[in-house]
């Protein structure tokens, strides 16, 4: 009867073997091999080989054609010592890869030899599961977890836009919220401002919105900002984070957000509401149209009715901003198309959705042609705009 | 002749429309047309050099008509126009 010894040697005999001198090189030129780290999460969360993507042994024949869809790249895996990684790269041949190796030494030898390894940043076991749905998904995984818990976004106003966002992208497990409001919570905001609930009447929203977030989800970390956003302040606070999330209430926070992110290079998500309708789109800083694009002037206050004068849909923000942290996690994670370039635009009563086209305008003061992006001036559009 | 989406701030001319059919050839002939039949709404939507407001986009089918030839963007029967106006609300 065979014993593991003998399978063994017929394994080893059956696969390729590689060394770490000729893994070392590969780092040094990514893409030209895929290196898997097949061992357990113990192990790998003690370090692992930059560049390796990690699928333990268990998971191997499940994950592979989603790691790898090309059955002739080449593939090179390693463990500890170079037995499972063996037996790895035998059932990849069975599955049909037919360019794979196994690293000779394994991890232990790598480490031992003084070559370059990396300290993973995993998941805790509350967050495996928490995550779950999530991780599961090819597109997200493990590693799109990793990327929205290290993410920092700034939401722009606790309120109708920023409630459900918030909400939303705690939920997801965004590391760093950052929430700008320098308003308190009125029992007239509870139609739509689910961040908020009645006995916090009275209450700063950010401190409101800091007690839902965490009570939702102790692994976010939030950063309050109770003020406006004025010239003075804007480039310190946005610059902080990665992402921005526009739910302003007002034009000259949109205009000024718009400027500053052109500056720094940051993506917006951008949405607005009004009675029944609602818009939508991501401002990327990327050489895409951004807001002054599409508006290249606000409209005087007296055709510019805010909420509180006009009314709202209590529902309609509620579409809205969670639309935006799908536009977060896409963004974050790097998966799907974004609505860069697009608009889309929301009625409520009609049930419908419509999507436009959006031009980066040449002449646009602030991304137009021979635009030097670092050095627009910000300034408050409290004149400009005439209040909001 | 195109069919107008109106956007819920001009609704209270439109008698609370969110769509109107009108004649014209063009975004110009058929705004005409608009201000004939709900007065006072032109001005909402151009300046009074006859140019779209900067606050306002006029799209016909999904494409903005000022990268098209603005208030001259030829229209047929089959063709929409949107009036979609900067929002602030949040």
């Amino acid at each position: 009867m065979a014993n593991f010894q003998s399978i063994l040697k017929d394994v080893k005999a059956a696969i390729r073997e590689t060394d770490i001198t000729k893994v070392r090189e590969l780092i040094d030129a990514p893409g030209q091999a895929v290196l898997i780290d097949v061992r357990e999460q113990d192990e790998y969360a003690q370090g692992y080989i930059p560049g390796a993507r990690w699928i333990p042994r268990g998971f191997l024949e499940q994950r592979i054609e989603d790691a790898v869809p090309d059955r002739a790249a080449p593939v090179i895996v390693y463990c500890a010592g170079g037995t499972r990684s063996a037996l790895a790269a035998r059932s990849l041949a069975e599955l049909g890869y037919t360019n794979v190796e196994s690293m000779a030494g394994g991890f232990t030898a790598w480490k031992r030899s003084g070559l370059p390894w990396k300290a993973p940043t995993i998941l805790t076991k509350d967050q495996e599961l928490r995550y779950s749905r999530h991780t599961m998904l090819p597109e997200i995984g493990t590693a799109g977890q990793i990327k929205l818990l290290e993410a920092k976004v700034l939401c722009i106003g606790a309120g109708g836009l920023g409630s459900p966002s918030s909400l939303y992208l705690a939920a997801a497990g965004i590391g760093t919220i950052g929430m700008i409001d320098d308003d308190i919570v009125d029992a007239s905001n509870l139609q739509r401002q689910i961040l908020h609930n009645t006995e916090r009447v009275g209450m700063a929203k950010v401190d409101s919105a800091e007690k839902t977030l965490r009570g939702l989800n102790p692994d976010v970390k939030v950063i309050k900002h109770q003020c406006r956003l004025t010239s003075e302040n804007v480039i310190e606070i946005l610059g902080k984070y990665d992402v921005i999330v526009d739910g302003a209430d007002n034009f000259q926070t949109r205009y000024l957000v718009n400027d500053t992110a052109l500056k720094l290079g940051k993506p917006v998500i951008h949405a607005s509401i009004f009675r029944f309708e609602g818009q939508l789109t991501v401002f990327p800083a990327d050489g895409s149209p951004c807001y002054r694009c599409l508006y290249p002037e606000p409209p005087p206050p007296e055709e510019a009715p805010s909420c509180q004068e006009a009314g709202v849909l209590g529902v309609l923000p509620g579409i809205m901003g969670v639309l935006q942290a799908v536009e977060v996690v896409k963004l974050v994670v790097g998966i799907g198309e974004s609505l860069a370039g697009r608009l889309l635009v929301y009625d409520a009563l009609k049930a419908k959705f419509r999507e436009l086209k959006l031009r980066r305008d040449p002449k646009c003061p602030t991304c137009g042609d021979g635009v030097d992006r670092s050095k627009i001036e910000l300034i408050d559009y409290v004149q400009f705009c005439a209040g909001g | 002749m195109a069919k107008v989406r109106i956007p819920t701030p001009l609704r209270k001319f439109t008698d609370g429309k969110e769509e109107v059919i009108a004649a014209g050839a063009s975004v110009r002939a058929v705004i005409d047309e608009l201000e004939r039949m709900h007065p006072g709404i032109k001005t909402k939507i151009c300046d009074d050099s006859g140019a779209v407001r900067k606050f306002i986009n006029l799209f016909a089918n999904e494409e903005d008509v000022r990268f098209l030839q603005a208030m001259d963007t030829p229209l047929t029967d089959k063709d929409e126009l949107s009036i979609v106006p900067a929002i602030a609300g949040g």
